[in-house]
């Protein structure tokens, strides 16, 4: 897993042209528990798996409201991403000050990646260690775009970010064609099916995860846990088997451990993709 | 040589009346619908109230361009402070709030005389008085502007609440039902049309209650 010489700070480059803080905060991302992103042409759904640490701790914030029509899910570090959710809130407040209307989603994104990217170029500084999938209405239309440490941000169909994502990620790969013209509840269903994906066996409860939706004459807000649990009972969503150990808990975010995982070899820089 | 003197102003007084009355359970702000300039009408049709938060409103006259400035500045305060406590502010909040505003433009003051009004977090009615630089007090009632000279000294025979400085506290909300109160503030803004020319019978009234609450409409006389 280590890169060795190059890997001390963030303003060393590595021979093959790489950044591996860079490339580590990325990594920080995976560790985080999955969140999850999917639009349809007036409606963007977030989800996020809520894992506690332990039975007596309450689970951590991963889905935060930005402004009325924008809210962001976080994977990784959530300081991280709670500093972040406070200047996005920020600019939205002071956009619509001056010029009383909403911030553009585009807009906000591209500032959220400067600010990323400074962090990946001053020898003071380090990297966010946290990947945001920020969902948006306005006038031209949803948006779902994530951002990562990199300083990098894409526009999806839909994402997921987080440990095990993979799983969720091949669940919206078969459905993303369908996504736009879904209705406000299908979506809802796919996210809560996408989440059930990261869980591999365990039960799909509305305590253990969150969705929130913002759309066309919806402002962003978080389902409250009935009516997650409601939706989740009238999919007929249950977990697949009943794993009779515990699943390996390893989505707390900040347990950045050196997994040995099998995520990048030393081929392709994943900023690159 | 005579010294020069500043003949351009930064400020515009653009008249009107603004009032106030809080009850056990219900609160009543009020504020007529003229802008002028001069002597002349800029528009008939103006509302001087604005919702800050669910259970609180400002009515506010004076210079209309300071009021907008400071009813967006209170409002994205507002948004932090949802942001930050998961919950609207309470009107007392909101109070002091406004007061700090006021008083952080203290040598460039805010020309604006605004009038609080909303329910407290036991839901009885509330109303807060202010002059341009912050200085405020809790009361039962209140009006500002061009006709409050006119209005005040009637709602003070009407109304008339025991001091606030009184020992033990006394209840500042008057006795009287909403629809009485309703009805004095129309009386009011009557009378002080008459003889006030900034002044105009129709007013944006918004009456707040305990169990519901009416949206700002337009009320005619």
């Amino acid at each position: 897993m280590f890169r060795n010489q190059y890997d001390t700070d963030v303003t060393t480059w590595s021979p093959a042209g790489r950044l591996f803080q860079v490339e580590y905060a990325m990594e920080a991302v995976k560790q985080g528990s999955a969140a999850i992103g999917l639009r349809s042409k007036t409606h963007v759904v977030l989800g996020c798996v809520n894992k506690a640490n332990s039975e007596l701790s309450s689970h951590q914030k991963k889905i935060f409201k930005v402004d009325d029509h924008i809210g962001v899910a976080i994977a990784g570090l959530t300081a991280d991403g709670r500093v972040l959710s406070r200047y996005m809130r920020n600019e939205c407040i002071n956009y619509n000050f001056t010029y009383e209307s909403p911030l553009p989603v585009g807009r906000l994104v591209v500032q959220l990646a400067d600010r990323a990217q400074v962090c990946t170029q001053r020898s003071w500084k380090r990297p966010y260690g946290v990947g945001l999938l920020v969902a948006g209405l306005d006038e031209s239309g949803a948006h779902l775009y994530y951002n990562c440490p990199s300083g990098n941000y894409f526009e999806y169909q839909a994402f997921a970010i987080g440990s095990r994502s993979q799983a969720a990620k091949t669940y919206l790969e078969r459905r993303f064609e369908n996504l736009a013209d879904s209705s406000r509840d299908d979506l809802v269903k796919d996210a809560l099916m996408a989440i059930r994906e990261t869980l591999q066996g365990e039960t799909l409860k509305s305590s253990i995860c969150t969705v929130a939706v913002v759309g066309v004459g919806e402002p962003f807000h978080i389902l409250d846990q009935e009516t997650v649990q409601q939706m989740i009972n009238a999919f007929e969503i249950v977990g697949e088997q009943e794993g009779p150990a515990a699943e390996p808990d390893d989505a707390s975010g900040q347990e950045a451990a050196a997994e040995q995982g099998g995520s990048t070899d030393e081929g392709v820089a994943p900023m690159d993709i | 040589m005579t010294k020069q003197q500043a003949n351009w102003s930064p400020y515009d007084n653009n008249g009107g009346s603004c009032v106030a009355i809080a009850g056990a359970d219900y609160c009543v702000i009020a504020a007529d619908t003229r802008m002028s300039t001069g002597y002349n009408i800029l528009t008939r049709d103006y509302s001087k109230i604005c919702k800050l938060a669910d259970k609180c409103v400002m009515a506010s006259s004076g210079f209309q361009a300071d009021v907008r400035a400071l009813q967006k500045q209170l409002a994205a305060r507002h948004l932090i402070y949802q942001h930050q406590h998961n919950k609207q502010m309470s009107c007392p909040a909101m109070a002091q709030l406004l007061s700090n505003t006021l008083y952080y433009k203290r040598f460039f003051p805010y020309y604006s005389f605004n009038v609080l009004g909303g329910l407290d977090n036991e839901g009885k009615g509330c109303v807060f008085t202010y002059d341009a630089v912050g200085s405020y007090e809790k009361v039962g009632y209140s009006s500002q502007g061009s006709g409050s000279t006119l209005i005040m000294p009637f709602l003070d025979n009407q109304l008339k609440s025991p001091s606030p400085l009184l020992l033990p506290a006394q209840d500042a909300v008057t006795p009287l039902v909403e629809a009485e109160a309703i009805d004095l503030v129309k009386t009011v803004f009557a009378s002080a049309s008459e003889r006030d020319i900034y002044t105009v019978r129709r007013q944006t009234r918004t009456c707040y209650h305990k169990c519901s609450w009416y949206p700002p409409g337009i009320h005619g006389t």
